[in-house]
C-alpha cells in the first residue's frame, strides 16, 4: 500500500496507515526523496505509529531516507516509534544512529521548526 | 482456528503474512505486549533471510509445550544454497548480503530457544522457540 505523503507548511508528512512491505518502504523513501525536490520541503516527517514491527530492512530504509534527503537540503524526523517496538529493536541491535527521532506528530513539527528556524513558518 | 500455520515466503509481501499470521497465533496463545512485538520482529528477519538467500521457502509457526509451559515454535526452512559457515553467521555484523548483519544473531537474542541446520546446497532451517513468561 502506498503511504500518503501530506504537505503541510515547508514539511512533507508520511503517515504510514498499514504494516509496510519491502517494497511498500523503498516506494516511500522514492517519494519522499522526489517531492522534497517537487515541494522545496524544508522537512519530512515519517510517522511509523501504526508499525507494529520495525525489523532491520525498515531501519536500512529508514535511514536511508533521512540520509537522502539531508542530501537534498532538508531534514527529517521519525516519529511515533511505540515502546515494543523500541524494546524489540534495542533487543536485535537496531540503531537510527543519527536520524532524528520525536515521541509524536507534534513533537516532530516541533522538533523541525527549532531545526529549521521561523522561515518555515512565513511559507 | 487451528494452533499451527504455514505461510510460503516467495515474495516480500509474504513476509508481511508470516509476521502477521506469528502475531495472531502468539496472541492466541496468550502472549502479550512487547513478546508479540519480539516474536513477530524475529519472524520477520528469517523470513527475509529466506528471500535474499534461497528466494523461497516457508515459515511453519507451531504451538509447543515442555512441561507445562506453553511457548511458540517458528521454523524457517528453504531448500537454498545453505549457510557455508554457520558460527560466524551468528556473529553480529557478519552479513554476505546488502543487510546489518544483525539478522541471525539478533533473531538468537529476540527468541529463548535458537538453533540452524544446514547443509551446503540442501538448504537451511532455523528453529526458535520463545516460552510464556
Amino acid at each position: 500500500m502506498r503511504v500518503p505523503i501530506l504537505k503541510q507548511r515547508d514539511y512533507l508528512i508520511a503517515s504510514i496507515q498499514s504494516a509496510l512491505s519491502d517494497e511498500d518502504l523503498l516506494q516511500l523513501r522514492d517519494d519522499l526523496v522526489e517531492q522534497t525536490g517537487r515541494y522545496r520541503s524544508r522537512g519530512a516527517i515519517v510517522d511509523v505509529t501504526v508499525l507494529d514491527v520495525i525489523d532491520s530492512f525498515a531501519v536500512r530504509t529508514l535511514r536511508a531516507v533521512a540520509h537522502m534527503i539531508s542530501l537534498r537540503g532538508a531534514e527529517t524526523v521519525i516519529v511515533g516509534i511505540q515502546p515494543e517496538v523500541a524494546f524489540a529493536m534495542v533487543q536485535l541491535g537496531l540503531t537510527l544512529e543519527d536520524v532524528a527521532t520525536a515521541l509524536d506528530l507534534e513533537e516532530g513539527l516541533a522538533f523541525l521548526d527549532r531545526r529549521i528556524g521561523g522561515a518555515a513558518k512565513h511559507a | 482456528m487451528p494452533n499451527d500455520a504455514v505461510v510460503p515466503i516467495r515474495s516480500a509481501a509474504d513476509i508481511v503474512s508470516a509476521r502477521q499470521e506469528g502475531r495472531n497465533l502468539a496472541g492466541k496463545i496468550g502472549f502479550a505486549g512487547s513478546d508479540l512485538t519480539v516474536i513477530a520482529t524475529a519472524i520477520s528477519e528469517v523470513a527475509r533471510n529466506i528471500l535474499e538467500h534461497a528466494k523461497q521457502g516457508r515459515i511453519i509457526l507451531d504451538l509447543v509445550h515442555h512441561g507445562s509451559r506453553v511457548g511458540l515454535q517458528v521454523v524457517a526452512d528453504d531448500s537454498g544454497p545453505g549457510i557455508p559457515d554457520i558460527p560466524r553467521a551468528l556473529q553480529d555484523g557478519y552479513s554476505t548480503h546488502r543487510g546489518l548483519g544483525l539478522g541471525l544473531p539478533g533473531c538468537r537474542r529476540l527468541m529463548d530457544e535458537f538453533e540452524i541446520a544446514s547443509e551446503s546446497g540442501r538448504g537451511t532451517t532455523v528453529t526458535m522457540r520463545k516460552w510464556m513468561r
